[in-house]
Order: structure tokens, then sequence, then C-alpha cells
């Protein structure tokens, strides 16, 4: 294989151990130049080659922090963001960092399908040729869209437009474009709330490929989704601060899934995952 | 039965023709809504019959004289017979392309800090207003300012009405429409495209360059097309800075012949041949800005993939 495309390649096999991929310390996310606190101090621990559930009801930051991590939240104006977020041990917030550099190895993909206006192909080749891919076009697009579980469905429409796929096809595509970047963490704003079960289902296997070479950490309101797919899980709430008017978020627990639904140490996770509210 | 409120209800005798379903022309809101009818029709044919008249009209007297000769050859001398308006074709066609070369960048470009770059702050509020002025400037004002600018001041090499003078009249005239369609097309972008492309690691740059304005081509395009063919048919502007010339075209920075301003020089001379020339000028000009339009209507139905 073609190698030319990341020099600082890394390794194709994650079984290193619980190896800390992304931490927060002491996040705090505001919109309105600080006039609403979203969420507030989020101490978390992404490990590598896991995936990451953050489930909670609505309005608790969930989503907000999600963005935070490849520093979408620079596209909101008024957000601001105090507290740490290391990933590989670099603060992405440090002032010497270019975003760009953040979001090309720390890829996302949105909860609606938002394919480029161009053919299958072009929508793959896109973010590769931007990032200086030297190797076989065909080749990279081919897997890519295999990884994805869309290759079956759209080999023999490359040349078509991105639309023309249904949506849950859409979302693939999505995926499949986010992984052609090669990134090490792929972040997923509820990939599957705009798509009918059967999509559902087929994004959730190739999660289940994905998770082997990706970091993979999704926002899901769906909690038979985060306990099909994620090996951990963070359940965010929204409380009433002391000295603060209006809800904000907050990390309330975080943890194995299988813990988070099972045996959870808050009152109100085990509210929130029995059904009782949200 | 019951006494209803409504005044249809009770009076009519019969309960058959009561329960009808059937309409009746006769009910006051159906004779109203006729009247209404009738008379929104025929406000709207008086809107379309000044432009079916001057299209006929300049049809009639100018398209007769439509030739080859026409069109290729130079105006006669006063009082001699024959000869066409080749140099205004050419010199419309000159002028209408540099205001275009020098409005199009200028247009889009600022189009795109407004839509993409500007934060909402008080410089981008401030070109948007000065945007709207503009394009209420009486053309003649544009004129006007490039003849004291560029004309007056004998900027380009000594020279002083030129064709690089008209075309940069034309070209503030174009300005405002240029921006505002850009502006207002890739505002219609989804805000999911960019996110996406930056998603997967784009730039800004990239963003805008690949995706972004890709997309909101179609419009783009429609309102540079518009703004040109709206352009190509000022007087005004070009009087003060283009000024006239008989002859054919000698280079960017002498006076240039335009179909407008031959237009107005010939339609009040007192030679007939002149005088049919205008209009035959009219008509080849009111065909150049009907095509552009009508291709402008065509480049907004275009599908892209």
């Amino acid at each position: 294989m073609n190698t030319s495309f990341n020099p600082s390649s890394r390794p194709q096999s994650t079984n290193a151990g619980p190896e800390t991929c992304l931490s927060l310390e002491d996040v705090s996310i505001s919109y309105g130049n600080g006039k609403n606190v979203a969420v507030n101090h989020v101490f978390m621990e992404i490990p590598k080659g896991k995936v990451t559930a953050f489930i909670g009801p609505s309005g608790c930051g969930k989503s907000t922090v999600l963005r935070a991590l490849n520093r979408m939240n620079d596209l909101i104006e008024g957000c601001g963001l105090t507290g740490r977020v290391l990933f590989d041990g670099q603060d992405l917030y440090d002032k010497r960092v270019d975003p760009v550099e953040v979001r090309r190895r720390i890829g996302m993909v949105f909860q609606k399908p938002n394919p480029f206006p161009k053919s299958i192909y072009e929508n793959i080749a896109f973010g590769a040729r931007i990032n200086g891919y030297q190797g076989d076009m065909d080749e990279l697009v081919e897997s890519s869209l295999r990884k994805a579980a869309l290759w079956d469905e759209a080999k023999d429409k490359l040349k078509e437009s991105g639309f023309s796929l249904s949506g849950g096809q859409q979302q693939r595509l999505c995926i499949a474009r986010t992984i052609a970047v090669e990134p090490e963490v792929i972040l997923m704003d509820e990939p599957c709330s705009a798509l009918d079960p059967i999509s559902t289902l087929k994004i959730e296997e190739t999660m289940h490929e994905l998770k082997k070479t990706f970091t993979i950490v999704i926002v899901t309101h769906n909690m038979q989704q985060a306990t099909r797919v994620s090996d951990l899980t963070g359940f965010f709430n929204v409380t009433n601060m002391a000295d603060y008017e209006g809800k904000v978020g907050c990390l309330e627990e975080f943890g194995e899934t299988e813990r988070i639904f099972n045996s959870p140490a808050q009152q109100a996770t085990q509210d929130y995952v029995s059904g009782r509210f949200g | 039965m019951t006494m209803s409120p409504f005044p249809t209800a009770g009076k009519r005798p019969g309960a058959a023709v009561q329960s009808s379903l059937h309409r009746r022309p006769s009910l006051p809101r159906n004779r109203w809504n006729a009247v209404f009818t009738v008379l929104a029709g025929l406000f709207a044919a008086i809107v379309v019959l000044p432009l079916v008249l001057v299209l006929v009209y300049v049809m009639i007297k100018g398209g007769s004289m439509m030739s080859l000769k026409l069109l290729t050859e130079l105006p006669p001398a006063p009082g001699m017979d024959g000869g066409g308006i080749g140099n205004a074709i050419i010199g419309t066609l000159l002028v209408s392309l540099i205001a275009a070369l020098i409005a199009i960048p200028v247009g889009v470009g600022g189009g795109i800090y407004l839509a993409e770059y500007s934060k909402s702050g008080a410089f981008a509020s401030f070109v948007r207003f000065g945007t709207n002025v503009l394009s209420g400037v009486p053309s003649i004002i544009c004129g006007v300012f490039v003849y004291g600018l560029i004309v007056a001041t004998k900027l380009f090499f000594g020279q002083s009405y030129s064709a690089m003078a008209g075309g940069i009249a034309l070209s503030v005239l174009m300005l405002p429409t240029i921006i505002k369609t850009t502006d207002e097309g890739l505002k219609l972008v989804p805000q999911e495209l960019r996110w996406g492309a930056i998603g997967v690691g784009a730039s800004k740059f990239v963003t805008i360059t690949q995706i972004t304005l890709p997309t909101a081509m179609k419009p783009i395009a429609t309102g540079i097309v518009l703004s040109i063919a709206r352009a190509a048919g000022e007087t005004a502007p070009l009087i003060f800075t283009a000024l006239f010339s008989p002859f054919w075209p000698e280079g960017l920075f002498n006076p240039i012949a335009s179909m407008s301003v031959l237009i107005y020089n010939y339609a009040i001379m007192p030679y007939d041949v002149q005088i049919a020339l205008a209009w035959a000028t009219s008509f080849v000009l009111v065909m150049m800005i009907l095509i552009m339009n009508i291709f402008a209507r065509y480049l907004g139905s275009l599908n892209r993939v």
C-alpha cells in the first residue's frame, strides 16, 4: 500500500490497551460570548480504539461537547471554551494549533446526511485530494466505500450524484467520505436520527467494523443504540446551578456501558436509562 | 329546521335548492370574484403591454433593416446613404467586456466576503447598506463620477474619453447587482455543506472555492448575466466617458462607439438615413438584451450534478 498519504502513519493495530485518546479537563462551554453556559466542568477520558457514546436529555450539551472535540464550535459565533481538551497529549485549544489539521485527524459525521453536490466518487475523493493524497484514488474510493458498507450498493453508480442515494446510503457515504482522509477519531453527532431502523442497523454494523481502526465518539438519543454499539457511555444531564439562572449541562456519570445501564452509581442515570425521564 | 344566522340559509324556500352544491353565479361573492379576476387580469395585461409594444414597434421600424451590411459596416457620413453599425456593436461588446472583467471579480469577491467572512459586524452592514444605496444611484451620476475621476484628469496616458473609462463607469453600475446576488446565493447554501467540508479537514478557502461557490453558481451566474444585460443598454454613463466615434475602435484608450450612444446621437439627426440606423440599432440592442435575459433564465434552470 502506498503510504505517502500520512507520514505520521499511526499503528494499524490498536491493541495497545486502554490508551487515552481524548481527554477533557474541566471543560466548560458557553454560547453568546459567555452569556449562556451550555455545559460545565466536564472531566472525561476517552480511550483509543473504543466506541464512546454520549447520552442524555435534550439541551444537556452532549452535542456541544462533541463539537468541541474537533473545534467545530469555532464556526459558531460567540462560542467560548475554558479548560483543556487534550488529544494525544496536545491541547487542541492551544494558540499554535491549526483547527484545519485538528479536523483532518478528528473527522466528523453529522446528524443530517450532507453529501456534497458532486458525484459519489468525487464526494469521497474530495477530502483525500485536498489533503494531498498521492495514491490510487480509485482504490481509496473503493476501500472507503467498502468500510462504510456501501460498496455493493454504489459501485455501479459512482459517477452519479450523491443525492441519488437514499437517506441511509447518503449517511454511509458521509461516513465513507470521513474515513477516506484516514482520521484517527470519528465523531458522530446523532448519525441515525434521520434514518429508518434498517439504515440505522446498517450504520451500527459499519461502526462495529470501524472501531477496529478508529476511535469513535457518538452522540445518540437512542439508548438501545448506545448499548448496542458503545463500550463506554457518558450520561449528560441538565441541572440548575446555584449561582446561575437557567439550566446548565454537566457530565453526570461516565463509565463502561454495561455498568451505566445495569448498575449506575447516580440516581439520575438510573432514572434516565430506565426511561423514567428524558 | 332551526334558523341559521347565515343569510342564504333562511331565505331560500326550497330545501332542495338550498342544499345544492352547484355554483350560483348570481351570488354576490361570485360576482365580486368575477369582477376582481377581470380587474387583476386587466392590470396584468397593462403591465406587459409596454414590453410588447416596444418590441413590436422596434421590430417594425428597425427589423426591416436587418442585413449583414448593417452588422459589419461603418455608419455613413451625414447626407450619405447605406452603411451599418458594426463599430457600435463591437464597441458595446468591448465596453461591456471591460465592465464585466472589473465588476465580476470585485463583485463576487465582495459577495463572498459578506456571506462567508464577515461576522455580522458593523463593517459588513455598512457594505450591505452601501450596496443598496449604490444600486439606487442614477446611472448618469456614475457617468459624471467617472468623468471627474478619469476623463477630466486624463488619467490613462493623457487620453480623456476612452473605452476604458466607459467600461469602468458601467462596472460601477454592475457592482451592486453582482454583490447582492453572490451574497444571497451563498446564503442559500446549506450550512451543513460547509460543515461537511470543514469536517473532512478542508480549509475555509478550499471550502468556499470547491464546495460553497460551485453550489451557488446558478444564482451567481444568473445575476452576472442580468447585470451585464442591464449595463449593455446604458447610455448616460457612456456619454461622459466613452463618448462616440464614427470609426472602428482604436484601442482601449480612445473614444469608442456604442449602440446606446449611437441611438442617442442619430435619433435626433435631421437625416433619414441616420434615423433609420438608430431604429436598426435599437432593434439589435433590444434583441441582444432579450437574448441575454433568456440566457440568464436558462442558466437559472440548469440542474447541477
